[in-house]
């Protein structure tokens, strides 16, 4: 077989009493795209920050091309040809694509020679890309497509790329991968980080599976099937189905009329967006990010300033109370609840330098007519919360800052969902969780449905969307552009209604 | 090749030898400054910093004392500091405090019994206080402005309104002010087991522990961390970040005031410009080499203040300029203040 392009060989990894990698042996070849699987935790992303120069290995070697290769920070990569596409972009938004291109390279600034260099790239792999235009004015995929172009502009040949298809609609992800393939046939080393298996089957010719730090194996993507890599990466077996109980006597919980958001610097968030949520339903919001999602579960929560319409909870008899106008505090005593978990996972809903069980006193803190707080109820729910939702942490005195991403976002669902609402919102709750602890969460928002809840679930893939909801309200530029029932509507449906009206470029 | 990584467990017992550790090497580079400078034996010096608070009793008690003043500015500047609202005007606190005390031993004299005044001028100290912090706490909640400016000017606010007063009150043109009502001592807080300063001791280390309470275990003081680590959540949360913001900012100055009212009514019964002395901003020091609890604030404002009192003696017996006390006491403290990064972060060596 050919030199790899790169190879790894026993490569650890340790923060603190943490091995991230533990001994990773893998090889990467050009003109392949690597699929690299793992659940949340299980040292992805570490293994190919120690490739991209931001980390450095405790021990083991890297070889490129057949050569010991010491990288010790992003610009040793870069010699080595190597570019990595963050899931968060590093881009200055102020500036224009072209700009943040050369942004960095030490030679005469020369904008003329780099946007036809840009061009060149463009054409040669199908990109689209103005690089007169702003970052501020592009859409998530075009920031990507920056990001991407960037590396490649810098001479890369192997290209890591982090989680890409996270934030882009099935459409923008179809692209993406068009423009991987012609990569790959150029003979350039692709790795591609990815929870979903569908795009692992569609895309890679291998895949790697790390499992808690591990090497695990590989295999070839073309003789095995997404039951067989989901059991390697877990570990044991897994049901791939998401269940979808039938609601059980459906009643109107939450009547949204009219509701119209116009943001501080007055542009519209919401237009005239009316719906219905049931109690015992499922009731998806798609959307490409941006388009009215956040403002909308903010206005019910009671956080967000709301221009004109009606929000009504309806109570068990029947009584209409209207939302708008009260305090956030009251508008969760009458069991609304909201979880959104932000790109940052940390940002709203979770203080980072506080250990779990003052985490979940964020809800609890003011029960009760004593000037002190009680700790006492909080511990023990902390505690529930990490052994029902098997939590990896040393324990519920640990700042939730130290727990990895997936732990962080069981904490925060968890901690809502034991407030038993009757109306959950809950916003990209599974945000790069593995397929595990994904499963979790679908089964407790079932779970709330079975308890007559209404679940408000904005979610980015589309199909999980369509296997766990009942209904999608599908929501384009603040407005309302349709509303599927999940059981007989395919994703392609639901991305063009997603695009469908002109308020935002696709 | 060095490279840096963050300590993910340092036990308490690492913690506390590279703080040893750090204590130990200032004072060999201080006796090697000082060696170099002065050509004096930096054994006798370091006797004699120890002589300046602790050779006398009433060197000891005023160890104390000033040692309770610097503690009870940290504990007024904490509670702000933890909600990231960046007090730096607790000099300004406690000089309005002062003044308002005074304002009443000027003018009330020994008309009322002294137990009244005092109680008049505790309450009077500690509104105004809460006034002045109250003043930029309002805009920042209300209009968002920045915290820091606002009240480092009320500072300046304050030093001209103390000024003001005294070209007022002190008849011959004199910037200095006499002691108020020395004849009768009416206002003065009294004397308790023959100790002129014991009362304040034990209203400072009362409002220690209530601000330790107050701090770690009331619900307000949950909300301030909140608001502290993440206004965004405090928001998702249902939190009145206003409220808190106003709120914290008065408790502050109220505690600044009090300092104040210590400071006249307990310590000196007058008031000048610098009666604070700079340790409103002292204090930010203190609180955050204790990390902003109460306890340990007990240990580092009595640290400061130690050094302080010995770098004055080391002047005086050795008859060197003033500024040496500066220097030993900044070479400390930049040890004590750097240690923090050795027991946060590992440096690691790796061969290239």
């Amino acid at each position: 077989m050919a030199v790899p392009a790169i190879e790894l060989r026993n490569i650890t990894k340790t923060f603190g009493s943490v091995v991230a990698n533990d001994n990773v042996s893998l090889s990467v070849y050009r003109g392949e795209i690597l699929a690299l699987l793992g659940e949340n935790g299980s040292g992805k992303t570490t293994l190919m920050n120690m490739i991209s120069g931001i980390y450095h290995q405790d021990s083991g070697e890297i070889f490129i091309d057949g050569k010991e290769a010491v990288i010790n920070s992003p610009k040793d990569a870069f010699d080595y040809k190597i570019g990595m596409i963050h899931q968060h972009f590093k881009l200055v938004d102020v500036f224009t694509a072209a700009e943040n291109i050369v942004l960095g390279i030490r030679k005469t600034l020369d904008l003329a020679g780099t946007k036809k260099k840009i061009q060149e790239i463009c054409r040669k792999y199908g990109f689209e890309v103005n690089p007169d235009q702003k970052i501020y004015d592009m859409t998530v995929s075009q920031k990507q497509t920056v990001e991407i172009v960037k590396v490649l502009y810098r001479g890369a040949d192997i290209l890591i790329l982090d989680e890409p298809t996270a934030v882009l609609t099935p459409q923008e992800t179809d692209r993406l991968f068009a423009v991987l393939r012609n990569m790959r046939n150029d003979g350039k080393a692709i790795v591609i980080i990815t929870h979903k298996m569908h795009e692992v089957e569609a895309l890679s010719d291998r895949v790697a599976v790390l499992r808690k730090g591990q090497f695990i194996g590989t295999l070839k993507t073309s003789e095995t099937d997404a039951q067989e890599m989901t059991n390697m990466m877990v570990g044991h077996q897994v049901s791939l189905n998401i269940e979808r109980p039938e609601p059980l006597d459906p009643k109107p919980r939450l009547v949204v009329e009219n509701l119209t958001v116009v943001d501080q610097d007055g542009i519209k968030k919401l237009d005239n967006v009316s719906f219905t949520a049931n109690s015992g339903e499922i009731l998806g919001i798609a959307g490409i990010s941006g388009c009215g999602q956040k403002e909308l579960l903010e206005s019910i929560a009671g956080l967000q300033p709301v221009e004109s319409g009606n929000i009504y909870f309806i109570k068990n008899d029947g009584e209409r109370e209207q939302l708008i106008g009260l305090e956030p505090l009251k508008i969760k005593e009458l069991g609304v609840a909201l979880s959104f978990v932000p790109e940052d996972r940390l940002g709203m809903g979770l203080v980072a330098n506080m250990d779990l069980v003052d985490n979940m006193m964020l809800r609890s803190y003011t029960n009760g007519k004593s000037m002190f707080t009680d700790r006492k109820s909080p511990t023990k729910l902390a505690k529930q919360v990490v052994d029902f939702l098997e939590v990896i942490t040393p324990n519920v005195f640990t700042p939730v800052r130290k727990l990895s991403g997936g732990n962080v976002q069981k904490v925060l669902v968890g901690r809502e969902i034991s407030n038993a609402p009757s109306v959950l919102m809950t916003a990209y709750a599974t945000r790069g969780l593995d397929i595990n602890s994904s499963y979790t969460i679908y089964d407790m928002i079932n779970m709330q449905k079975d308890r007559q809840v209404a679940v408000l679930y904005v979610g980015e893939d589309l199909d999980v969307l369509l296997e766990l909801c009942d209904k999608v309200l599908v929501l384009c530029g603040g407005k309302v552009s349709g509303m599927v029932d999940c059981r007989n509507t395919d994703k392609h449906t639901v991305g063009a209604l997603m695009t469908r009206l002109g308020g935002v470029k696709a | 090749m060095i490279y840096i990584s963050r300590r993910t467990d340092a036990p308490l017992k690492k913690a506390v030898a590279i703080k040893a550790f750090a204590i130990l090497l200032s004072l060999v580079v201080c006796a090697l400054v000082l060696f170099v400078m002065t050509r004096l034996n930096p054994l006798d010096i370091y006797i004699a910093m120890f002589k300046g608070s602790l050779s006398t009793q009433r060197k000891f008690w005023a160890l104390l004392q000033n040692t309770a003043i610097l503690l009870c500015i940290s504990l007024a500047v904490t509670p702000a500091f933890k909600m990231k609202f960046w007090n730096l005007g607790a000099e300004g606190q406690v000089l309005i405090g002062a003044l308002v005390s005074a304002t009443f031993m000027f003018y009330i004299q020994d008309s009322w019994p002294s137990w009244l005044l005092i109680l008049v001028m505790l309450v009077a100290s500690v509104a105004a206080g809460l006034i002045w912090a109250g003043i930029p706490g309002y805009f920042k909640a209300r209009f968002g402005t920045n915290e820091t400016l606002f009240t480092l000017m009320m500072n300046y606010v304050a030093i001209q309104l103390v000024k003001f007063c005294i070209a007022v009150w002190v008849p011959n043109g004199s910037s200095v002010m006499g002691v108020l009502n020395r004849q009768t001592q009416c206002g003065w807080i009294p004397s308790l087991f023959g100790q002129k300063y014991l009362i304040n001791i034990l209203i400072v280390a009362l409002l220690t522990v209530l601000m330790y309470i107050y701090l770690k275990y009331s619900k307000q003081g949950y909300e301030i961390s909140v608001v502290g680590e993440s206004e965004k959540t405090a928001r998702y949360i249902g939190i009145n970040v206003k409220k808190v913001i106003l709120r914290t900012a008065c408790i502050s100055g109220a505690i600044g005031g009090l300092a104040g009212f210590l400071l006249c009514a307990g310590t000196g019964h007058t008031v000048s410009a610098t009666l604070a002395g700079g340790n409103g901003f002292t204090a930010v020091l203190v609180s955050w080499l204790a990390k902003f609890n109460p306890f340990g604030m007990i240990l580092t404002s009595l640290l400061i203040v130690f050094l302080q009192k010995g770098s004055g003696e080391i002047a005086q017996a050795f008859r060197l300029s003033d500024n040496i006390s500066d220097v030993t006491t900044g070479i400390i403290l930049f040890f004590i203040i750097g240690s923090e990064f050795f027991i946060n972060y590992k440096i690691h060596l790796r061969r290239k």
